[in-house]
């Protein structure tokens, strides 16, 4: 398998290179945002205020990850959760935060998928339930934000270290591995 | 009768077991998915899959960090008290091993940090004059559990209504509940019931045929079935969707046919106890049928 390792932040042209089937493995900085954090973001953002950390050129992990301070933070479980959740919200926080990576599950949809191809951001696929082997990735916990929101909820800025599998699932060129596998099976459903 | 502290020590015993080993009908299923994939995609992710089970196991960490709503079934001489000590051992779980503080108010959102709340953990107690007591549960993680559905069919629609709603429910699911998934149907019994059923099925050993000549059939047709749509680990295409079908039943009124589907994660995580009265556990991760 010729995997390609990547770095983030990432520029644009970096992202626009990922093309759907490569698969990749992520160092660099990433933060974790869920479903409240997504609208937190988004009511600061059209309020006009400033975020408390930065997103332009990073990865975005939807993540809520179980967590452990021992004097200090520790990644215990950390997989991915369902990408799908945060369709309603992700179009306008890509355009808005110019992300150049959503990291999760299950793919996202078309309307999102635009938002990616306008702003230069792809998405990768990172195997659901592989906790352990995320957490064994994610040996930093650089700062955590909005902790209010509890554990799962809260934006926790991590270090990854040949974090991967990473499928690159959805390309920043309008492709989407997930749609095409998802028109195969309705094909075939409708013939059982 | 059983001690508050054998029941509370056997719970926290039986969700740390649930949570960090997979099941050995399970594993088996998923090195059996490996061994036949050919693609490089799919099994990228199976050896993913497994090589976590592996790294969970040795570090007595939670396969997944969606370690899930610990759903109870108990049988035997229970009542209140046995409730209530679940209860307890599900707090104490939730610190001890860790696990993610999931339960929350639906409206407020707010978590009370212990997994537990108004309602929750679910149990499903089953008074019965035995001479042990057993009891198994199944943490349920949103990813597959978001995917329920139950369905009021016709009685004339039979058994091809049932098999046609489940390939629905399994195709509008897609990637999302983590695949290759486990199903779970209820076919039968009230509404409220049919859903019971459908995840009570998800603690049977898979490759365990059923005794019931129709749902022997609907199962492994079933599965056949769902395999051959491609959807594949993951969603991203492959020769394995599903691990297993498992189908309870219940008899219902004469003009329903309810039918529930439960989907579980390939983490399809459970774990048994069964406690005698003069203090012994034994524990098993297939079951003891």
């Amino acid at each position: 398998m010729n995997i390609r390792k990547i770095k983030s932040p990432l520029d644009e042209s970096e992202a626009r290179s990922l093309k759907a089937g490569d698969i990749v493995t992520l160092s660099g900085d990433l933060l974790t945002a869920r479903d409240e954090a997504h609208l937190r973001i988004l009511e600061l953002l059209r309020a006009g205020h400033d975020l408390p950390f930065r997103l332009e050129g990073m990865a975005i992990y939807h993540c809520g990850p179980i967590m452990r301070n021992e004097g200090k933070w520790e990644v215990v479980a950390a997989g991915p959760t369902t990408s799908a959740r945060l369709d309603r919200l992700a179009p306008e926080l890509i355009r808005r935060c110019r992300p150049r990576l959503l990291i999760g599950k299950g793919g996202m949809s078309s309307e999102t998928l635009e938002a990616m191809m306008e702003v230069g951001c792809a998405y990768l696929a990172f195997p659901g339930g592989a906790a352990v082997l995320a957490a064994e990735a994610l040996p930093e916990v650089l700062s955590v934000h909005w902790e209010d929101l509890g554990m799962p909820e809260a934006v926790w800025h991590l270090r990854a270290e040949d974090f991967g599998p990473l499928v690159v699932a959805m390309d920043s060129h309008g492709r989407s591995l997930f749609k095409e596998v998802e028109d195969t099976v309705r094909k075939r459903s409708v013939l059982l | 009768m059983y001690s508050s502290s054998l029941i509370e020590e056997t719970v926290v015993r039986l969700l740390r077991e649930a949570e960090c080993r997979l099941p050995p009908d399970v594993h088996a299923a998923l090195k059996h998915a490996l061994e036949i994939e050919t693609e490089e995609m799919p099994r990228s992710q199976l050896m993913a899959m497994l090589s976590n089970v592996d790294k969970a196991a040795e570090r007595s960490a939670p396969i997944c960090q969606d370690t899930g709503l610990p759903v109870f079934f108990v049988r035997g001489r229970c009542d209140h008290r046995t409730l209530e000590s679940i209860r307890k051992g599900v707090a104490r779980a939730t610190q001890a091993i860790p696990l993610r503080p999931n339960t929350v108010d639906p409206f407020s959102r707010a978590n009370f940090g212990s997994n537990l709340g108004e309602g929750m953990p679910p149990v499903h107690l089953e008074p019965a004059e035995m001479d042990h007591l057993d009891i198994a549960v199944l943490p349920k993680g949103a990813g597959s559990e978001n995917w329920s559905a139950l369905r009021m069919l016709n009685p004339s629609e039979g058994v091809e209504g049932v098999r046609r709603f489940v390939i629905d429910c399994v195709v509008k699911a897609g990637s999302r509940p983590c695949p290759p998934i486990v199903v779970g149907v209820g076919v039968g019994g009230t509404a409220d019931m049919a859903c019971s059923l459908a995840k009570k099925a998800l603690l049977r050993r898979l490759g365990s045929r059923s005794g019931d000549v129709t749902i022997a059939d609907l199962e492994s047709g079933l599965h056949m079935q769902i395999n051959s749509l491609g959807l594949g680990p993951m969603g991203l295409g492959g020769s394995t969707t599903c691990l297993g079908v498992l189908v309870q039943k219940a008899h219902c009124h004469t003009a329903s046919l309810p039918v529930a589907v439960s989907l579980n994660c390939w983490a399809a995580r459970k774990a048994f106890a069964r406690l005698y009265p003069d203090g012994r556990v034994r524990f098993s991760q297939e079951g003891f049928d």
